[in-house]
């Protein structure tokens, strides 16, 4: 064990956490007695800097592990490559939740809050790496911890204590469902490191074992929890709902990705037990055996458990979207339908990176458009009190810059070209057919795409208050802070420039 | 050049957006300059054209990764269908000049509209052409439900969503044949020659075709079309009819035919007399040809007359692509440029020439109001576009309607009879139209008195977008070889390289 090495790869963490100690300190010792805009305005600067500085770290890296003893076979974190496009995506939608909170008046602590994201953030990076059941643990707790005191920032606000609180039970029982996997997987291999696990699923005496199958259920809860999945799904509207508009944005895109970049390590590592996990973490190995038997290890069982859960989600996401009248809630049930795509990837994911690629890419322009998307439902909802569909009713009259940023980014997330939803569901449909695992993936990928024929009409019902119906007399304008009105507009105009454009950014995670 | 509708088209749109709310004349001399500018183009790439075959326009890598390319080109049928979508947008807007509610938002949807059909119409890659095919939807959603009458949030998400629905089972066929066929491209070239297994052909075709005969009015998915045409405002319906319903009828044709033309082979057995897919879609059409006539004859409300004479039109193109012989396509390009003419103009004069000034489409009320005498233009007008429209010999209806039966005959005699009895019947339900509406000697009836004073006088821009049509349409029909020459090769190519025949 070299602390220098661990120092190195944990650069960008460290910076992040820096940078909370700084706004902490900052806004306790210094502006106390400043005005809360000015607060606001220094703790999210300082925190958009924070993320900038641990980018530019992460850059300088490179594809590099961390071992525990010299070995590989005690690899702990991983940095470079696919890892380094999560986490690049991490830092780039924290500082885009944190530009959103300027406008915000939830809090009367912003230092605290923005310490509390940038902490929950570094949970995000360490995920997005992690080569060992510990060190995947601890980084999802401290990433689950931060978003549990983010929902419950809002003081005053009885729903966002009740959303905060559902959040942590739901949170806290599958985190210990989580451990439980992770036990009987050590109990079977004698190892936490992941590699070495899928590797002993196979070679270990224990292999066949049905313990096998209980753990990965218990993973698969765990997980599923935390994006969201069907039926792991029950918090996400509630917290949606409930929390702070900056800090539902920050659960929506920062969580999410992360939380994807762990489930890509995992499939990588169960899909590919005979090559060292940590290239295949980089995207640097394309793997020159052919395709595993089937029924192997854990791929199969691991295929089946997220196929269930991409098929639940897509069918229960959309279906339930339909009935919403509350546009947060509206936007919880499409992430989960959205998640559902996502684990379609990954239950059948390609012998080349090629459908890891996809998931991320998705991922990430998902997550900017989310944010988009919650960002203009906080400025609404300050300006109405609500954010029942009737409170967008005539929007491109009272403020015609926000309706155009949701007409984007909604067609985006309903996959309507040229803006990037499309592509990145074309493309991770590709991926998925490309795979050639037969009949049920295909049969899977067209739920899907009909599924999505279903989401335009949720989408259209917001958009249609927004632009065909009028506006009640007693509705007057809304009013954006100009740094909001900026950032959305930045993230609406990146959506349809990605989407005129999709080569641009894949050719980037495919480089990096 | 012909790229250029495309664009002019999507700048317009966004000009027109950002134009300030509180000047319609600009926005109207806008829409009007581009559109006739995307006409322009349209008649210069037309007669570049003349006597080639296939022009490329612009061949670009556009996603590396997967092989796709920004491939633009011409052929024959495109070149026709660009110069009905050019004829069809500056009519529209001529006929939507008296729009007062946010002008420049109605132009900025429209010109949208316009140019995701220029993109589907010049589009040789299959991606391409998918992603302007879904381009168009979303316009079509917001010019029904902002500016539409009758029910128009319902049939606006209806037509949204039978849209989408279509175009996701297209979708799902695209990949399909993307990951199966491996050969690493989407053009439409490549794809046809990629060598999908008959098998895979025998699924494809019927779920594309479907999936783009949806918007073509296919019987009986055609129901988002009566209620889409009367709810839409004059211009939309006259694009939805004029050009959108062609989205449909070409992509059948282009992709659905173009890339799996064993789909259509027989079936090896036969479910009633019905052998192959082929025969299942060409009855389908001659049944959305009979019954789109038997109930324009019933209706009691002027634009669901024409409304489903739009289905029973549509009848003729899809009957004549199933025909799989040269005359029967050519017919059906025809019919295609024709109906999107005819169709225009009935509409035109339906909702702008007399709607406008009634505010009333129902026959009930017109038949006391006397128009003939009142708007003798809109009388004569609706004369002149019914004959046509009903397949008077001199204009463009006949021709193809003629090329659609004889390519129909060679096929199979009986479905020419039957789209026969459809033909009568269309000039039943145009003599009832034009009876009740305009040349009826009821007498004046009390509870319509307040509309009987002071109908608006007929405007320059109605005068001159019909004349624009009528002008079309009487010329294909006197001198149909000035499109034929065009549409021919392309077809014989088509069939060529389809293997039929």
């Amino acid at each position: 064990m070299n602390y220098a090495d661990l120092f190195r790869i944990t650069l960008p963490e460290t910076a992040l956490e820096i940078a909370a100690l700084l706004v902490l300190v900052v806004d306790l010792a210094f502006l106390r007695q400043s005005a809360m805009r000015v607060r606001a305005t220094v703790a999210s600067v300082l925190g958009v800097a924070g993320c900038a500085i641990a980018f530019l770290f992460m850059l300088g890296q490179g594809t590099q592990t961390f071992c525990a003893t010299g070995s590989l076979d005690t690899a702990l974190l991983s940095t470079g490559g696919l890892i380094a496009v999560a986490q690049s995506g991490i830092l780039a939608l924290t500082a885009l939740t944190l530009l959103l909170l300027i406008d915000s008046t939830f809090t009367r602590n912003p230092g605290e809050y923005v310490a509390v994201a940038l902490m929950s953030a570094v949970g995000g990076l360490v995920i997005s790496g992690a080569q060992d059941l510990l060190v995947i643990f601890i980084g999802l707790e401290l990433l689950s911890l931060g978003l549990y005191v983010l929902t419950a920032f809002a003081k005053l606000s009885g729903r966002s204590a009740e959303a905060s609180l559902k959040y942590y039970l739901f949170g806290g029982m599958s985190a210990a469902f989580l451990l439980f996997g992770f036990s009987y997987l050590y109990g079977l291999t004698g190892s936490t490191n992941l590699h070495q696990v899928v590797q002993g699923s196979i070679t270990s005496i224990g292999s066949g074992s049905p313990l096998f199958y209980v753990a990965l259920v218990m993973i698969a809860a765990g997980l599923g929890f935390k994006v969201a999945a069907v039926p792991f799904h029950l918090w996400a509207p509630d917290a949606y709902e409930g929390a702070p508009a900056p800090a539902a944005a920050f659960i929506a895109s920062v969580s999410k990705v992360a939380s994807f970049a762990l489930l890509i390590g995992i499939g990588t590592a169960i899909a590919h037990p005979f090559t060292d996990t940590h290239l295949l973490r980089s995207g640097m190995v394309m793997v020159h055996s052919g395709p595993l038997p089937k029924y192997i290890g854990l791929a199969g069982p691991w295929s089946i458990l997220l196929a269930i859960l991409a098929a639940a989600s897509m069918l229960v996401g959309n279906l339930a979207a339909l009935a919403q009248t509350s546009v947060r809630r509206l936007l919880a049930y499409s992430a989960i339908a959205h998640a559902g795509y996502m684990l379609l990837a990954l239950a059948y994911p390609t012998q080349s990176p090629r459908s890891n690629e996809a998931v991320l890419y998705y991922i990430l322009t998902y997550g900017l458009t989310t944010v988009g998307a919650f960002g203009v439902v906080g400025v609404v909802e300050r300006a109405t009190g609500s954010d029942k569909l009737d409170t967008f009713l005539g929007l491109q009259k009272r403020n015609s810059l926000l309706a155009a940023v949701l007409l984007i980014l909604l067609l985006s997330l309903a996959g309507i070209p040229p803006l990037v939803g499309f592509w990145a569901k074309f493309n991770l449909f590709a991926a998925v057919l490309s795979a050639n695992a037969g009949v049920v993936p295909f049969a899977l990928v067209a739920l899907a795409v009909g599924m999505s024929a279903v989401s335009l009409y949720y989408y259209l019902q917001v958009l249609k208050r927004v632009y065909v119906m009028p506006a009640p007399p007693d509705m007057c304008c809304v009013d954006v802070h100009p740094v909001t009105a900026i950032v959305l507009a930045l993230i609406a105009a990146a959506v349809l420039v990605m989407g005129c454009m999709p080569a641009v950014l894949q050719n980037w995670i495919a480089g990096l | 050049m012909l790229a250029w509708t495309i664009y002019l088209s999507f700048a317009g749109a966004l000009i027109e957006a950002l134009l300030p709310k509180n000047r319609p004349g600009l926005a109207r001399a806008l829409a009007l300059i581009v559109a006739l500018a995307g006409l322009g183009l349209g008649v210069a790439g037309f007669a570049a054209g003349m006597g080639q075959g296939r022009i490329l326009i612009v061949d670009a890598l556009w996603i590396p990764s997967m092989g796709i390319h920004y491939l633009l080109a011409a052929d024959g049928i495109s070149r026709v269908l660009v110069l009905l979508t050019g004829l069809a947008a500056v009519a529209g807007v001529l006929f939507s000049w008296n729009i007062e509610l946010r002008t420049s938002h109605f132009f900025a949807f429209f010109l949208a509209l316009i140019g995701g059909v220029y993109g589907v119409f010049l589009s040789f890659d299959l991606f391409l052409l998918f992603v302007f095919y879904e381009i168009a939807i979303v316009p079509k959603y917001f010019l029904i439900a902002i500016w539409g009458s009758t029910r128009r949030e319902y049939a606006a998400m209806k037509l949204a969503i039978y849209s989408f629905v279509g175009s996701a089972m297209v979708l799902i066929v695209l990949l399909a044949a993307y990951a199966t066929s491996g050969s690493h491209s989407t053009s439409l070239d490549a794809l046809a020659h990629a060598g999908l297994s008959p098998q895979f052909q025998m699924w494809a075709f019927p779920l594309t075709f479907v999936g783009f005969g949806i918007l073509a009015g296919l019987w009986p998915f055609h129901t988002w079309a009566p209620t889409g045409h009367v709810a839409a405002p004059t211009a939309a319906s006259m694009l939805l009819a004029g050009v959108v319903m062609k989205l449909g009828a070409y992509g059948c044709l282009r992709v659905a035919m173009g890339l799996f033309p064993r789909g259509m082979d027989p079936w090896g057995f036969t479910i009633a007399g019905i052998g192959s897919w082929r025969s299942v879609f060409a009855i389908l059409a001659v049944i959305g040809i009979v019954y789109g006539a038997l109930v324009a004859l019933v209706q009691t409300d002027f634009k669901f007359v024409i409304g489903y004479s739009s289905v029973s039109h549509m009848g003729f193109v899809l009957l004549g692509l199933m025909t799989l012989n040269r005359i029967g396509l050519d017919g059906a390009v025809l019919q295609m440029f024709s109906h999107g003419i005819l169709a225009g103009l009935l509409f035109a004069i339906v909702g702008r020439v007399v709607y406008d000034r009634t505010h009333t489409r129902q026959f009930a009320d017109l038949e006391h109001m006397h128009l003939s005498k009142r708007l003798p233009f809109a009388a004569w007008a609706f004369v002149v576009a019914g004959m046509a429209s009903m397949g008077l010999p001199g204009f463009s209806g006949f021709i193809a309607e003629l090329q659609v039966l004889i390519g129909s005959w060679r096929a199979q005699p009986w479905w020419t009879g039957a789209a026969g009895v459809g033909i009568v019947v269309g000039v039943a339900y145009t003599w009832r139209a034009l009876q009740k509406a305009f040349f009826s000697d009821a007498p004046p009836a009390p509870h319509i008195q307040d509309h009987a004073h002071a109908l608006a006088p007929i405007t320059w821009p109605e005068i001159a977008g019909f004349s624009l049509l009528t002008a079309a349409s009487l010329w294909i029909g006197l001198y149909p070889r000035i499109l034929l020459d065009q549409i021919e090769p392309a077809v014989r190519t088509f069939l060529a390289a389809g293997g039929v025949q």
